[in-house]
């Protein structure tokens, strides 16, 4: 029978959804015993964590230093308590795209990158070419590596759990690489990853002042914002708002765009939305394919005509 | 010092691939194959250190069918010095690479690899961290700047979700690739001329790595992707928020 060890991310003061949304794909495995090992500074984190439901016990490795946000420092020890587990999972954020490999590659095996289905507990299916393809693997190593792409779970919410909490100190920090800092574009708006409603903008918004009526509409009706590439390496927004294959993959209820036109690899970060809404001068653009609602029109015309009747 | 750069040959990412109707794999016959675009930009900051004179060598290496000498030959178009082709006939999984690519530094030394942080035929995102791992170096994943701070030591600035994440390590290290790195240059005529006399090395996986570890996953079936259903068109704003209130999307 399967027994899973979880990688809990965090930003130091509160546990990240994807956590959440990894515990969820881990009951589909029916294991015996799902635990989560958790670095951080902060014991405050561990209760967070043990407040899941499903979590049968948090290894609380406490971490100074910011070693618990260097892969170096931390895979060992996942992979050392990994040992003991058929399954050691991560989120495929940035966090466990860093770590899970470095875990993989200690216990000797392949990683499952990117699963977004369980068939049971050896098979999965994944995407390829950017989502153009969707694989299903199997692999029957004694520890099964994987990272869970987030935007296809739901987050576990309810946190009636009451999970032991183990606590230890992180031994083998790296001495070869240090922490220096984290600069956020970070707004007071929902988070991009987890918000119900997104709002997009494109090349076609044209600059970083012409932004400003994508951030109004979005604070109107309370919705994150997200951008393509393009927009990104133009300047207009920072990185962390990128929508994409190498961005951030999300699935809204709601996802509305301005002048983007839809390439494939912005495609890949939309295709779970609930509700793909399109405006784009060019009634030819590829957005239009897969928009559920689609208005062809000058999104400088468009937007203030929203925020008058909304 | 010397850097390593290690390409792989993919679709090139222009090409809507489609999964073969008995579901065996993608069709890749007749299709445009490219180097991969996180490892074109991996060979042109390589290309860069070079030039502000920090390198004095940067040596290509793959891993692949013999027809990988195309990429192998636009690198060194681009400016790399010399080509390392590791033939294999199947396609290696990571941990594999990751092997591979370390017997490979053992022979060459350099004193930094750089490397796309996932090739977008796979989008696997495993072997320059399996490969820092093997080797038991510093990494300093999906880069969009890297500076030399003193001696020995790479100031690197990572894409990650909160943002941007700065990070120092010690050299000999893996940096793997982001899109907001560099612009890599195009290739002139007279430099794809000159290419063609540049040394390539080819080598059998087989001698390179006698006996690799770890399995390798099976892959038992591809598939298409779920269309999402066809949508429609309006024709005002008045008609899009109509549609938005129905569904309760907006208020
Ligand atoms: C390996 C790789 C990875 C990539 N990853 C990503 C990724 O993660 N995310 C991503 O987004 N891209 C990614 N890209 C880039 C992608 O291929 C496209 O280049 C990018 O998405 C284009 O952004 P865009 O739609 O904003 O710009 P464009 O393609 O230039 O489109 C601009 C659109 O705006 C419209 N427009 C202009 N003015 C107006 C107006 N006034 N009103 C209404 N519409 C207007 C135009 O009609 C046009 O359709 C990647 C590329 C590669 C090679």
């Amino acid at each position: 029978m399967s027994k899973v060890l979880i990688l809990a991310e965090h930003n130091g003061s509160q546990i990240n959804q994807s956590t959440a949304k990894v515990l969820t794909a881990a009951k589909q495995l029916n294991a015996d015993a799902i635990d989560v090992v958790l670095f951080a500074a902060d014991s405050g984190l561990a209760s967070q964590v043990a407040a899941l439901n499903g979590v049968n016990e948090v290894k609380f490795v406490q971490c100074a230093d910011n070693h618990d946000q260097l892969a170096a420092s931390i895979a060992p020890t996942v992979a050392e308590l990994g040992k003991d587990y058929t399954h050691v999972w991560g989120p495929s954020t940035t966090f466990g795209k860093d770590v899970m490999p470095r875990v993989a590659a200690l216990l000797g095996v392949n990683q499952v990158s990117d699963i977004m289905e369980v068939i049971d507990a050896n098979t999965f299916k994944r995407p390829i070419y950017a989502g153009n393809a969707i694989i299903t693997v199997k692999t029957d190593t004694a520890q099964i590596v994987a990272t869970v792409r987030t935007a296809s779970y739901a987050a576990e919410k309810a946190m009636d759990g009451s999970a032991t909490i183990n606590e230890s100190n992180l031994e083998n920090a790296a001495s070869h690489t240090t922490y220096v800092s984290l600069s956020s574009g970070n707004s007071d708006r929902p988070d991009l990853q987890t918000a119900s409603k997104v709002i997009s903008g494109g090349r076609g918004v044209g600059s970083e002042e012409n932004f400003k009526i994508v951030y109004d509409l979005a604070d109107k009706i309370g919705a994150a914002t997200g951008a393509s590439r393009a927009a990104v390496d133009a300047g207009y927004v920072p990185n962390d708002m990128q929508v994409g294959q190498t961005g951030k993959i999300i699935a809204p209820d709601l996802y509305m765009c301005f002048g983007i036109s839809g390439a494939i690899q912005h495609l890949t970060g939309i295709k779970d939305a609930g509700t793909i809404v399109a405006i784009n001068k060019d009634a030819d653009a590829p957005i239009f394919e897969v928009a559920d609602v689609g208005l062809v029109g000058d999104l400088f015309k468009i937007i203030p005509e929203m925020m008058e009747k909304l | 010092m010397k850097i390593l750069v290690a390409i792989k040959r993919v679709v090139d990412y222009n090409v809507r691939v489609q999964v073969k109707p008995d579901g065996s794999g993608v069709a890749t016959d007749g299709v445009k194959m490219s180097i991969n675009p996180f490892d074109e930009i991996a060979i042109e900051e390589a290309l860069r250190i070079k030039e502000q004179g920090k390198a004095d060598e940067v040596v290509v290496v793959t891993i692949g069918s013999n027809d990988s000498q195309q990429q192998l030959r636009t690198a060194m178009a681009m400016g790399a010095d010399r080509a390392i082709l590791v033939e294999s006939d199947q396609a290696v999984q990571p941990l594999q690479a990751a092997q591979v690519l370390l017997k490979v530094i053992e022979q060459e030394q350099p004193g930094l690899v750089i490397t796309g942080k996932q090739a977008i035929d796979d989008d696997n995102n495993q072997t320059p961290q399996m490969l820092a791992t093997l080797w038991n170096r510093p990494q300093a994943t999906f880069a969009s700047k890297v500076e030399f701070t003193g001696d020995n030591q790479l100031q690197v600035t990572r894409e990650v979700d909160a943002g941007l994440e700065t990070i120092q390590v010690e050299l000999p290290a893996v940096v793997s690739t982001d899109l907001r790195l560099n612009e890599p240059r195009f290739v002139k005529l007279p430099d794809i001329m000159k290419a063609k006399r540049k040394p390539l090395d080819v080598k059998a996986i087989g001698d390179v790595l006698p006996n690799a570890e770890g399995v390798a996953i099976e892959v038992l079936q591809h598939e298409s992707p779920q269309p999402r259903q066809k949508g429609i068109m309006v024709e005002s704003v008045d008609e899009l928020i109509d549609i938005l209130k129905d569904k309760g999307l907006v208020s």
